[in-house]
């Protein structure tokens, strides 16, 4: 039994049924929580002498569509200068539920919560400002959901009428092709293809 | 009209006349494209408000469309002041996932280029920092260094900026000796150059008053707000992921960890200055040990890496093996993982979620200015306009990694 099941050990007995289960993969300990108690699991996990995750490193979405309704990974990544260790908290969330957000616990959580709620969409309650982060102002849907195009929905240009950058519809004078090299032999539709078949 | 609200009166409001100014995106000050939304009390600030994404350009999108050898590029338009050690961080977390082994001709060559990164990204800080504060000389002599530094990046990989040189299992192309050599002699007329510019600047009287008791961060403050990188050696904390949770080869190398003892600009600013003089260390540690390794720079017979040309000519599984590698690329086991290497500007992440084919499900790039510039509006309270370019300065943020 390596160190990080211990400490994974550790934590599953003191926070009882808010930890689903605990793995290590790769040299990590990977946490999974239930949702609704992320707050009272990374404040645990910041006091307790023996993890001191005194450092908020990164907080993001995954997205799995499939896993419908629950698609949303939420996953926090703490760090411990004092021990030396880093820790992974996954949680579980759906596009309506909000997951209580961690601003009381680690400030910095702010903007990384952010940035989830602008890229997937995710809710948190409790944050004091939640806006968008990185995309435009006015911007309309969830840019890092598996569903969303890679080129997106609007373009923009300079309007020398009006005199201001207006939106558009995305036009392409070619459509995108996504090339599927899993098997360079079959996956790949050239242009022309059709035309062989029939 | 509720009761519980009272409505400020007439003198209150008289006495209370903030007002919102725009700091960018296009002041020379905010290090790119920057819009700090300040809310002045008189010339004092009151709130900060940054407004980020105007460089953002969706590159963790992008990635999830590409293949690993394709989706290696885009990390070094994240932070471009020092690109390679992006591509580092993303070569450590295929190679943890994939099981890859480095040759270590090829782990001295990264630290090698790390280091330079670390230069180069360093000389940036600090004579940017130093015109922010009204300096123009230091970074004109910053960057003449600068170029010759670009111009080693160049010889190794065709390119000065976007370099593309790192690739999962080690680097795309060995480096000549006569590089090293050169290298070698950068090293020694380097620091000369480095204490002209600390003459210039460090005891500076205008420097010292624009940059000493300014944007002071405790240790407290380096845990509340995630900081990491020089934001929280400058305050005292002996932490770099070099020495902590060592990779690649630094646990062979002996380098000192500067650290501050107030958290202000000037305490930064002097970290910085001496990480220089410990990365000069390292880059001639890591050319001695360079003359004296010869070897592969990628793993031979491996899946993550191309044939020798050679082979290609005689052997037919060489050249399946290379066309297969640039069109289908390498499949990446499923599975997770988060790897961190101690960029210039702080610890960079990259999380990485990959579902056994040879794309990324998901790649989560953790920026360390992020978290930094987020903590812009409680550094800034209370400070005078002038000492939100100061603390900007040493913040040390490029937009390119923020945005992503």
């Amino acid at each position: 039994m390596s160190a990080l099941d211990d400490h994974g050990a550790h934590i599953a007995s003191a926070l009882g049924r808010a930890i689903v289960s605990y793995t290590v993969t790769h040299g990590e300990l990977t946490l999974h929580a239930e949702a609704s108690d992320i707050v009272q699991v990374i404040t645990f996990l910041r006091d307790d002498r023996r993890m001191q995750m005194t450092t908020l490193i990164d907080i993001c979405g995954v997205d799995f569509p499939d896993r419908a309704p629950k698609r949303f990974d939420v996953v926090y990544h703490l760090l411990s200068m004092r021990k030396n260790m880093r820790v992974r908290v996954k949680v579980q969330a759906d596009d309506e539920t909000p997951v209580p957000s961690i601003t009381g616990v680690h400030p910095c959580a702010d903007w990384y919560e952010r940035e989830a709620f602008d890229m997937y969409g995710i809710l948190f309650s409790g944050h004091p400002d939640l806006r968008r982060l990185l995309t435009d102002y006015g911007f309309e849907g969830f840019p890092l959901r598996k569903e969303f195009p890679l080129t997106g929905h609007v373009e923009v240009r300079y309007d020398p009428e009006q005199q201001r950058v207006v939106y558009e519809p995305v036009k392409l004078t070619q459509a995108y092709r996504n090339f599927d090299f899993l098997s360079p032999w079959e996956g790949m539709t050239l242009p022309g293809d059709e035309k062989a078949k029939s | 009209m509720a009761d519980n609200l009272t409505a400020p009166s007439p003198a209150e409001l008289e006495d209370k006349r903030t007002f919102t100014i725009n700091f960018g995106p296009q002041h020379p000050a905010a290090h790119g494209v920057l819009r700090l939304v300040l809310e002045m009390d008189g010339e004092v600030v009151e709130r900060v408000d940054p407004h980020i994404g105007l460089l953002h350009r969706g590159t963790e999108k992008l990635i999830e469309y590409k293949t690993y050898l394709q989706a290696m590029p885009y990390f070094d338009r994240l932070d471009y002041v020092a690109p390679m050690n992006q591509e580092h961080a993303f070569c450590l977390a295929i190679e943890k996932l994939a099981g890859v082994e480095v040759p270590r001709r090829a782990k001295i060559i990264r630290v090698l280029f790390n280091e330079i990164g670390r230069l180069l990204n360093h000389i940036m800080n600090i004579t940017t920092q130093a015109m922010d504060v009204g300096a123009l000389t230091p970074i004109t002599w910053g960057f003449e260094e600068r170029e010759k530094l670009m111009v080693f990046y160049e010889r190794a990989s065709g390119s000065r900026m976007h370099a593309a040189y790192f690739r999962p299992g080690g680097v795309h192309q060995d480096i000549t000796p006569q590089l090293i050599d050169d290298i070698d002699e950068f090293c020694r007329h380097f620091p000369k150059v480095m204490d002209d510019i600390e003459g210039l600047i460090t005891d500076n009287r205008i420097f010292k008053q624009r940059n000493v008791d300014i944007g002071i961060v405790t240790q407290e403050d380096c845990f509340k707000w995630g900081f990491s990188g020089v934001m929280v050696r400058g305050s005292g904390l002996a932490w770099d992921l070099r020495r902590a949770q060592p990779y690649e080869i630094y646990d062979e190398l002996e380098f000192k960890i500067p650290v501050g003892k107030n958290g202000d600009c000037w305490d930064r600013y002097l970290c910085r200055m001496e990480e220089m003089k410990e990365s000069t260390k390292i880059i001639q540690q890591c050319t001695a040990l360079l003359r004296k390794t010869p070897g592969p720079v990628l793993p031979e017979k491996s899946k993550v890496a191309p044939p020798r040309r050679a082979e290609m000519k005689r052997s037919m599984e060489a050249l399946i093996h290379h066309f297969k590698l640039y069109t289908e690329g390498f499949h990446v086991p499923a599975g997770e993982i988060y790897a961190a290497v101690e960029a210039p500007k702080g610890e960079f992440g990259v999380y990485l979620v990959a579902d056994g084919t040879n794309r990324p499900y998901r790649c989560k790039i953790r920026a360390p200015a992020f978290p930094h510039l987020a903590a812009m509006d409680y550094l800034c309270k209370g400070h005078m306009l002038a000492d939100v370019s100061a603390v900007l300065g040493s913040l040390d943020i490029v937009f390119g990694e923020i945005d992503r």
